[in-house]
């Protein structure tokens, strides 16, 4: 009688045996995903109600509200909370009424061509280095700079460092992330659809307006959930060009490190979460969440 | 065509003027390692290569440099594990809460960063009590790294389909074997995209990697970012910054011959 190798048998087990071999692919992701990544989002909300030791700043394991009414109620933060939140608006505004056009070009006007040439060319910046980029419009933007040069003849001085310096640098960083949904978006839109439109006798901006636009929406929320995300959660760049001004995740960051008050920073670090569910769930009654 | 002529040059425009803005920061870049005024003014008063001879031998951006390539390096391993296993059973199989393990994977780069970066930071110094360390960083690294990955497999394995698994296994190859010489095989393009843009993504990652890295640990965005206000050193990071602009250039070049997409995943 031939013997039957441990492999061999391990291997037919788990022919036989489809649940065993999703069991052994997926434990190793889902543990760290779902147990250490998930584990450490709910640390965060148990942390958020501990108390820090005024003296020492050592965590005291008391239960405690402070944290969140200081978030709620505190004038200063009240301030970040909504500058970061109208800057994330702003600059989702801004990107999508930027997209549109080019995405709409390249969809649907541009010749097949050029096409994946003009989609490489919006794409290749996202992959170039972040704080280069931010460290180029902090350079643009400063005293003398470019932004100085070219608007020397038209009387335009750069506005410095602060929130324009600020919407100006996220809004740049941020596009590809916007333009690529939306040209997906309209690239599955039906020509035919538009022809049709026109032979029924609709000018060009009365198709845009009641074709064109209602059906790329989804999209458009698609790339806004990058857009609105990223901003929220960007400290760097704020660093970068903001001046004095402060970014909800400036205050993580100072309050984890200068402050040292933990509890503090992971209550501030539950406005974006709690804003981004809120966010989420809105897109996903727009449809959006089909086109990630 | 439904749009009339003008309309048509009116997006032509557009999309000129806007991909002209795309580039101009990373011209400046370029052309500011070069720049000889050491206020990086406009326009340059002259040229020099100083900088970069100096940059060559900066002790301290070098050290960030291989930083950054050992903690690249060890994310993007084990997102390349982590991140195939989980694109190996959510291509396969379906199960109680698949779709939930999909969200799993892109919450680390949906959800605002500094949110991964003070989850992360407060588990492991408030709930582990593990001091902040390189280790820290690699895991925080392949905690966003996975998606990455994941993308790239899991649109290689839809292609794929399952006859030629099938086959091997009709024609009497048990399941290593048949991973070890035909899924793997037909895997290896997708995973080195993916493995290029992960390190590409942990190579230039700031903002978790501010709220994972241990004081000791300075991998290169964090050395930039330390420089950044030094007037002194401006002309260094000009350099390191030019040399950031042109590398990139090389992932997305390669994963876009391999995979054909050249967001790579990433959008």
């Amino acid at each position: 009688m031939r013997t039957v190798s441990a492999r061999s048998r391990l291997s037919s087990w788990l022919t036989r045996t489809p649940r065993a071999r999703l069991a052994l692919l997926l434990s190793a992701p889902l543990l760290w995903l779902g147990l250490a990544y998930i584990g450490a989002l709910a640390a965060l909300l148990i942390t958020a109600l501990w108390s820090t030791n005024a003296f020492t700043g050592q965590i005291e394991r008391v239960w405690t509200l402070d944290n969140i009414r200081i978030v709620l109620t505190d004038p200063v933060y009240r301030a970040v909370t909504f500058r970061t939140i109208g800057v994330a608006v702003l600059v989702t505004l801004i990107d999508a009424a930027l997209a549109l056009p080019v995405a709409f070009f390249m969809a649907k006007v541009a010749s097949p061509r050029w096409r994946p040439l003009l989609v490489a060319a919006i794409l290749l910046p996202l992959w170039a280095s972040y704080l280069v980029k931010a460290y180029a419009w902090r350079s643009m933007f400063g005293g003398g700079g470019l932004i100085d040069w070219l608007g020397a003849p038209f009387g335009i001085t750069s506005p410095g460092y602060g929130l324009t310096a600020t919407v100006c640098t996220l809004a740049y960083l941020w596009f590809p992330y916007m333009v690529l949904p939306i040209f997906a978006g309209l690239d599955r839109l039906p020509g035919s659809l538009l022809e049709a439109a026109g032979d029924l006798g609709a000018r060009p901006g009365r198709i845009l307006r009641t074709v064109v636009l209602p059906m790329v929406f989804p999209a458009v929320v698609a790339g806004s959930i990058f857009t609105f995300s990223l901003t929220l959660g960007d400290y760097v760049a704020v660093e970068i060009v903001g001046g004095t001004k402060q970014f909800l995740g400036n205050l993580v960051y100072d309050n984890i490190g200068a402050a040292s008050n933990q509890p503090l920073a992971a209550a501030v670090g539950l406005v974006p979460v709690v804003v981004m569910i809120v966010y989420l769930s809105l897109s996903r009654r727009a449809g959006a969440l089909e086109h990630l | 065509m439904f749009l009339t002529k003008g309309m048509r040059v009116g997006l032509r425009i557009a999309t000129g003027v806007v991909l002209a803005v795309l580039y101009v920061p990373l011209i400046v870049v370029l052309i500011n390692s070069v720049n000889a005024d050491r206020a990086f003014g406009w326009p340059p008063s002259g040229f020099t290569l100083g900088w970069w001879s100096r940059a060559a031998h900066n002790a301290g951006a070098l050290d960030a440099l291989r930083t950054s390539v050992v903690v690249g390096l060890l994310a993007t391993v084990l997102a390349l594990i982590l991140g195939t296993l989980a694109a190996m059973s959510l291509q396969r199989y379906r199960f109680f809460g698949r779709d939930a393990v999909s969200l799993l994977v892109i919450l680390p780069i949906a959800l605002p960063g500094i949110v991964t970066g003070i989850a992360l930071n407060n588990a492991f110094r408030t709930v582990l009590g593990v001091p902040l360390s390189l280790w820290t960083l690699v895991v925080a690294h392949a905690t966003f790294c996975i998606v990455v990955v994941f993308n790239n497999v899991i649109a290689r394995l839809r292609r794929m389909g399952g006859d030629l698994e099938e086959a091997s296994m009709d024609l009497g190859a048990d399941s290593f074997t048949t991973f070890w010489r035909v899924t793997f095989p037909a895997m290896r393009s997708a995973l080195l995209a993916g493995g290029l843009l992960a390190f590409a993504l942990s190579f230039d990652e700031i903002i978790v990697t501010r709220f994972t890295a241990g004081q000791g640990t300075t991998t290169l965005p964090i050395w930039i970012l330390d420089n950044l206000f030094r007037p002194n050193q401006a002309p260094v990071v000009n350099v390191v910054a030019t040399v950031l602009v042109l590398l990139s250039i090389v992932p997305i070049y390669i994963a876009q011959r391999l995979a054909g997409d050249p967001s790579g995943g990433r959008v």
